[in-house]
């Protein structure tokens, strides 16, 4: 384990200079505690010392990318916390089914789970055939998992007691086709999906949604950086749009505030007051 | 506790995800001090119990704030007591005061040696007096505690300090 002195304020600071030189990633408005913990976790399971580390990632792009994976965090969940997606079946559904189109954006998500949790809401909710869910991460390898969808037995398990937790009226497993030990998702809801990269340090707008949900990717920005990305948000969302943030994330600034209508405050559900 | 105790204490208690708890509310209606649930990037204030979230590792900024972080379960736990013990030492150093209770595995240990070694004051939780020793013999057994006390002698050494 770690002691903490593991790696000093002024080190973490030198890689992520380095990082962004080099490969062009900016970790520069990213948590620090989360971030150093997560550098340090890297060192000690590859004994490596700081040098060694810099070095590395310095010369072995294979590295960085590996790097990359064990820096983000890609842990998550289908139908993670059952209540928010009562909460968008009952509130927020009715609303996005009065539309023609619906467009939806999954910003950070990773393996895919958010975005195929939305399709199957959707999709139950009869809204299947309208809508697009755009799914985007800065991690390309995570993002040729989600476009896989497929996602061991163990793991399914555990995303259908989720499921059965939000009050929906199937079963999860109907959208998927079990095989061996690994479950695929129903090509029906894949080609209602699209990941692509993209960064929300450092890209911008590239289309406009009737709903954007990022949950748990706030909480490893520093306060700044999550105002920059709100910003980002509200001009991506169609006039009366939903925000969905993580369930313990919180809109700090008092600008940003003003800018969205509560929907429900326990499960973090905004919707854009029109400018 | 009393409401002008002058310092902040963070709660983190081993708990399933997906189960509302009535934890907030029993500690609240037992204490004179305010509790709350952590969200990302909260202040630090004294006179106030925080309580980590299930499902979410609590860490600590240098801003004297929240970081929530939802990686991987460190001994089968989420929250992690070690992750939380582990970032209070680097920021808070000699100036905290860390309990290990009661628990069933070896969550707490490692970040209570760390604790120990950056000058913090550590109690472990006498193993005779805990409900599941575990987890504070696990600490003792890599002597990261100063101090092993029974809960009632726990309070007093709070007091005083």
């Amino acid at each position: 384990m770690n002691d903490g002195s593991g790696l000093t304020d002024a080190q973490l600071n030198e890689l992520t200079d380095l990082v962004n030189k080099v490969h062009g990633f900016d970790f520069s408005a990213y948590s620090k505690a989360s971030l150093k913990r997560r550098v340090v976790r890297v060192m000690t399971n590859k004994s490596m010392r700081f040098y060694d580390l810099k070095h590395a990632l310095v010369n072995n792009n294979d590295f960085f990318q590996w790097f990359l994976d064990e820096i983000t965090v890609n842990v998550t969940e289908m139908f993670r916390d059952p209540d928010f997606y009562k909460a968008l079946n009952k509130q927020v559904i009715p609303y996005l089914s009065t539309y023609q189109h619906v467009k939806v954006w999954s910003a950070g998500c990773s393996s895919g789970e958010e975005v195929y949790s939305l399709a199957i809401l959707l999709n139950e909710a009869g809204l299947g055939k309208k809508s697009f869910i755009y799914g985007t991460d800065v991690n390309t390898e995570m993002l040729k998992e989600a476009r896989r969808g497929i996602y061991s037995l163990k793991k399914i398990r555990n995303y259908a007691e989720n499921y059965q937790l939000t009050g929906l009226k199937g079963t999860l497993t109907d959208h998927f086709t079990i095989m061996y030990d690994a479950a695929t998702i129903h090509n029906e809801l894949k080609n209602n999906s699209l990941f692509s990269i993209h960064s929300l340090v450092s890209d911008s707008i590239f289309n406009e949604f009737q709903m954007i949900c990022c949950r748990n990717v706030f909480i490893y920005f520093e306060t700044e950086l999550q105002e920059r990305v709100l910003e980002l948000f509200y001009n991506s969302l169609s006039p009366l749009g939903f925000l969905c943030m993580g369930t313990k994330e919180a809109i700090r600034s008092d600008r940003l505030k003003k800018k969205f209508k509560v929907i429900n405050a326990r499960e973090n559900i905004y919707q854009k007051i029109a400018d | 506790m009393d409401s002008d105790f002058g310092k902040a204490v963070i709660v983190v208690i081993h708990r399933r995800k997906n189960f509302f708890s009535e934890i907030e509310k029993l500690f609240a209606e037992n204490s004179r001090m305010l509790f709350k649930e952590i969200t990302d990037k909260e202040k630090i204030k004294p006179n106030t119990v925080y309580v980590a979230p299930a499902n979410y590792h609590t860490l600590v900024e240098k801003e004297r704030c929240f970081g929530l972080d939802v990686s991987e379960s460190v001994w089968y736990s989420k929250p992690s007591i070690d992750v939380t013990f582990e970032s209070a030492a680097d920021v808070y150093k000699q100036r905290c005061t860390a309990i290990l209770f009661s628990g069933a595995n070896q969550d707490g240990a490692d970040g209570l040696l760390t604790l120990r070694n950056t000058g913090a004051l550590t109690i472990a939780q006498d193993p005779l007096d805990a409900e599941m020793p575990q987890m504070p013999e696990a600490a003792i057994n890599i002597d990261a505690a100063e101090y092993i006390l029974r809960t009632s002698e726990i309070l007093e050494l709070i007091e005083l300090k």
